[in-house]
């Protein structure tokens, strides 16, 4: 599928965030429920071929969302979101940190910041992703090391095919 | 003696502990509970991705804590790069979540 549709990606790393832009194809309602509720967002938060798992969701000020990320291999990476602030279709801010499989978070989090507009029947979602410390802007980023686990798994499939002419 | 990446990446057992220490600095034993495997055994694929400078050793008190060598392993921008490529591929996954669902509405 081709499409004009905006995608923006910059990285300040003196401000250690990372700002993302998309716009979809979409009315603005159907785009917030597709970030605010699991059963959308488990159908395309993880990167394929990764599963996204949500054991509970309360999207409310306060509330939390506790999910994995599931490799192929049945590997779980557990995380939690708190939401901080909501503004309904508009805003909402939360404070994402790992965590084990029994909720305990992981001390440095990241804090993300999504604002939705529409016009014309598009809606652009803007993500602010601030990481506390440098250190985790390089190494944490949320699927970071899923995305470098795959990469690691292609070029080791790459090697394993290479080696066998 | 020097060995290379390749080496150090062909074991799963090494490609798990650099993905735990991508996350955070951690000591051996902190690793170890990671694994259902001796704490020899770690030391040993801790030693061999030492020798392939894809992991630096540090002291912290008594605790000796390791951490990924992030220059080694790769430029930051090609991390952020995979990163951004992440993001593509969940946004493109999005937007065949809603055309699926504006199609099911009408």
């Amino acid at each position: 599928m081709t499409n004009n549709l905006l995608f923006d990606f910059t990285v300040d790393k003196t401000k250690k965030t990372v700002y993302i832009t998309r716009e979809f194809d979409a009315e603005l309602s159907l785009v917030w429920d597709a970030f605010t509720k699991q059963e959308l967002l488990d159908q395309w938060l993880a990167p394929k071929p990764m599963t996204c798992k949500t054991k509970y969701q309360d999207f409310k000020v306060g509330g939390k969302r506790f999910y994995a990320m599931v490799s192929p291999e049945g590997q779980e990476r557990w995380a939690i979101q708190e939401y901080t602030s909501i503004t309904p279709k508009t805003n909402f801010k939360m404070y994402n940190a790992f965590a084990d499989k029994d909720e305990n978070p992981e001390l440095h989090g990241s804090e993300w910041d999504h604002t939705f507009s529409e016009e014309n029947g598009t809606t652009k979602v803007s993500i602010s992703i601030y990481n506390e410390s440098l250190e985790r802007l390089e190494r944490i980023l949320d699927g970071f090391t899923q995305g470098m686990k795959m990469a690691l798994s292609n070029l080791e499939n790459l090697l394993t095919t290479l080696s066998k002419k | 003696m020097r060995r290379d990446i390749f080496q150090a990446i062909a074991d799963p057992t090494r490609r798990a502990i650099i993905a735990l220490i991508a996350l955070q600095a951690m000591t051996p034993n902190a690793i170890a509970d990671n694994f259902n495997t001796t704490r020899q055994s770690v030391s040993k694929h801790l030693r061999i991705l030492t020798e392939c400078e894809l992991v630096k050793q540090e002291q912290q008190g008594r605790e000796i804590y390791y951490s990924l060598e992030i220059d080694k392993m790769k430029e930051i921008d090609q991390w952020l790069e995979q990163y951004r490529k992440i993001w593509e591929t969940r946004f493109n996954q999005l937007d065949n979540v809603l055309s699926t669902i504006k199609k099911q509405k009408k």
